[in-house]
């Protein structure tokens, strides 16, 4: 596939990753380009989130060509990338338990405008924060929730806080770890409707367990099996495919 | 929209915030009331005002930033032999060698934080804990400077401002560490409330979720420990100043495990819990060795474990508990 570097948000070539003799990235390639919509399936310990810890830097990587918006990466901390645009949610809840709802959004778009370090003449600016925070309650619908603390607030707006506070930092590139993992299906489609609801400026590369979610959000569906890329394709195309259907859909299908 | 909107988001940090605003006098009404009551206690009133300085800054490090030190003393040690060894050999400018001592220890422990605050946990205590060691042995070692084992004697300070004399009662000592620990006070107050205090807390509370929007962690940790290091410096140099010595003691294990004793006797992370708990202490540890000077220890040991037992968050907690108990009453009389 080749496009105009202009609208390539990421670009990932050669990504490899090993523990010793274990390969968990084996040459991965993936591109995203603004408003893609990409998902990202495979079986247990086919290397899923560790593709995320390596594209995030929380894990470095053996070897890699990572592009951000034609910007090498590769060679920053993980908090570099994330201010250059590349912005992630957790499988598991990562947020600041003991603060607000509202201040955990509002401590990241702090960081966002560099704001951050200042502990003089930050009235005006926090203020400015907070009232933005709040709008991205709103808009993902836990408004109500802005002032409890988050251990008091329902797992599944838990959930929907992580994605807030990785909206908020306006990335163009967004990585969602199972968004609905732990959540009840008839909850779920409160944050299904949310990420259909992402602007077109994004791209975002999910992954998921829900078969689901994944075929109603993704239009392009890249397979994962023991750290390497088994296919990728529409996914009406990925569905059909029965070499996917033998390692990963077999089981649900049977 | 945004007003009532931002002060409720400031409130929600850390519920001690929400006194009103004249509360926050009493403090420093009860301090200039002791200066005219004190009598003979004032050089004890000037010493529990170094030490909630002292405290005040463990709780940015500690309590605030989630840097877990055992050797926070180190850093009171460095102020206190900064400003002793600068009276001796340079000048007896009281507010020059304060300001000396200040800069250099916050130097100092910006230094040390870029070696030891990329670890966390046992091993961060560890570290601190061998730094305190190190300069303890080397202010041990150097005679020449220190005067090692002896201490070292500080003399008199010039006049404060050429205009006042420190006198042989502790009067202008008190007011000069009572206008030092003010103005520190409303740095410290500012930091808690600024957006980098905050995210301070949030490292604490979670570094990955820092990461995750890009905070680069270990670096503003680095500038907490610095400015922390700076305010236990100012402590230190005061103490060498108007005590007019300087003892190993300071720089010791056990003065570390003393400020922590007195910062979790009031509450971390509450503000006012450095100035409650380094109060109680050093009145309490005064009285008891006035009763029995070899079991002091006892009723301290007793005291602490009665509030980490029974009140959540030191004797801030049991402010909280009082308060609790009065919007409780107020309610019923007002419904």
């Amino acid at each position: 596939m080749i496009t105009a570097m202009a609208d390539t948000a990421l670009s990932v070539r050669g990504l490899c990753k090993s523990f010793g003799a274990l390969s968990v990235a084996q040459a991965i390639n993936i591109d995203l380009l603004r408003g893609a919509r990409v998902g990202l399936i495979g079986p247990n310990g086919a290397g899923k989130t560790t593709l995320v810890n390596l594209l995030t830097g929380t894990l470095p990587a053996d070897a890699s060509s990572i592009l951000l918006n034609g910007n090498a990466i590769g060679g920053l901390t993980p908090e570099a990338r994330v201010r250059r645009g590349l912005a992630r949610t957790h499988q598991i809840n990562t947020l600041l338990n003991e603060t607000t709802v509202r201040d955990n959004v509002a401590i990241a778009i702090a960081e966002r405008d560099g704001i951050a370090w200042r502990f003089l003449r930050f009235r005006r600016c926090w203020r400015t924060c907070l009232d933005e925070a709040q709008e991205r309650l709103n808009e993902l619908g836990i408004g109500h929730a802005a002032e409890r603390t988050v251990a008091e607030l329902p797992y599944g707006e838990q959930r929907m806080l992580e994605i807030a506070i990785a909206l908020a930092l306006r990335p163009s590139v967004l990585l969602l770890d199972e968004p609905a993992a732990g959540v009840p299906s008839r909850e779920a489609h409160v944050i299904h409707d949310a990420l259909d609801r992402l602007s077109s400026d994004i791209a975002v590369l999910m992954i998921e367990h829900d078969m689901d979610l994944v075929f109603r959000f993704a239009r392009e569906i890249v397979v994962l099996v023991q750290g390497r890329v088994l296919t990728r394709g529409a996914p009406a195309e990925i569905a059909a495919d029965p070499q996917v259907r033998a390692v990963y859909l077999g089981r649900s299908a049977a | 929209m945004s007003e009532p909107l931002a002060d409720k988001g400031l409130a929600a940090v850390a519920p001690s915030l929400r006194l009103p605003s004249a509360w926050h006098l009493l403090p420093w009404a009860l301090a200039l009331l002791f200066y005219f009551t004190a009598g003979g206690y004032l050089s004890l009133g000037t010493h529990v005002l170094i030490m909630i300085l002292f405290a005040l800054s463990l709780d940015l490090a500690l309590g605030q930033a989630g840097i877990i030190t055992l050797g926070h003393a180190a850093l009171f040690g460095f102020g206190a032999y900064a400003a002793g060894i600068f009276a001796a050999h340079l000048s007896n400018d009281p507010l020059l060698g304060l300001a000396v001592a200040t800069v250099l220890t916050g130097l100092f422990g910006a230094l040390v934080g870029m070696l030891i605050l990329h670890t966390a946990g046992v091993t961060l205590m560890m570290l601190t804990l061998a730094i305190s060691a190190l300069l303890a042995e080397i202010a041990n070692q150097a005679h020449g400077l220190t005067g090692g084992d002896d201490g070292l004697q500080v003399g008199r300070m010039a006049p404060l401002f050429g205009l006042f004399r420190f006198d042989l009662w502790g009067h202008t000592a008190y007011l000069y560490v009572l206008a030092v620990l003010f103005l520190w006070s409303l740095v410290a107050w500012r930091i808690m409330r600024s957006p980098f205090g905050r995210s301070l807390d949030g490292i604490r509370q979670n570094p990955r979720r820092m990461r995750a929007i890009g905070t680069p962690v270990w670096r503003r940790l680095v500038v907490a420990y610095g400015l922390s290091a700076a305010m236990a410096g100012t402590a230190g140099a005061l103490e060498a100043q108007t005590t007019r010595a300087v003892g190993l003691g300071a720089l010791s294990v056990l003065a570390s495990g003393t400020v922590l004793v007195m910062l979790i006797l009031g509450g971390t992370r509450r503000y006012y819990g450095a100035f409650l708990g380094a109060s109680v202490y050093v009145v309490v540890q005064n009285f008891a060795a006035q009763i029995d000077p070899f079991r002091w220890m006892f009723i301290i040991g007793i005291l602490l474990m009665a509030v980490v037992l029974f009140l959540e968050n030191g004797l801030m907690g049991l402010a909280d508990v009082v308060r609790r108990a009065l919007l409780a009453v107020q309610r019923r009389s007002g419904g």
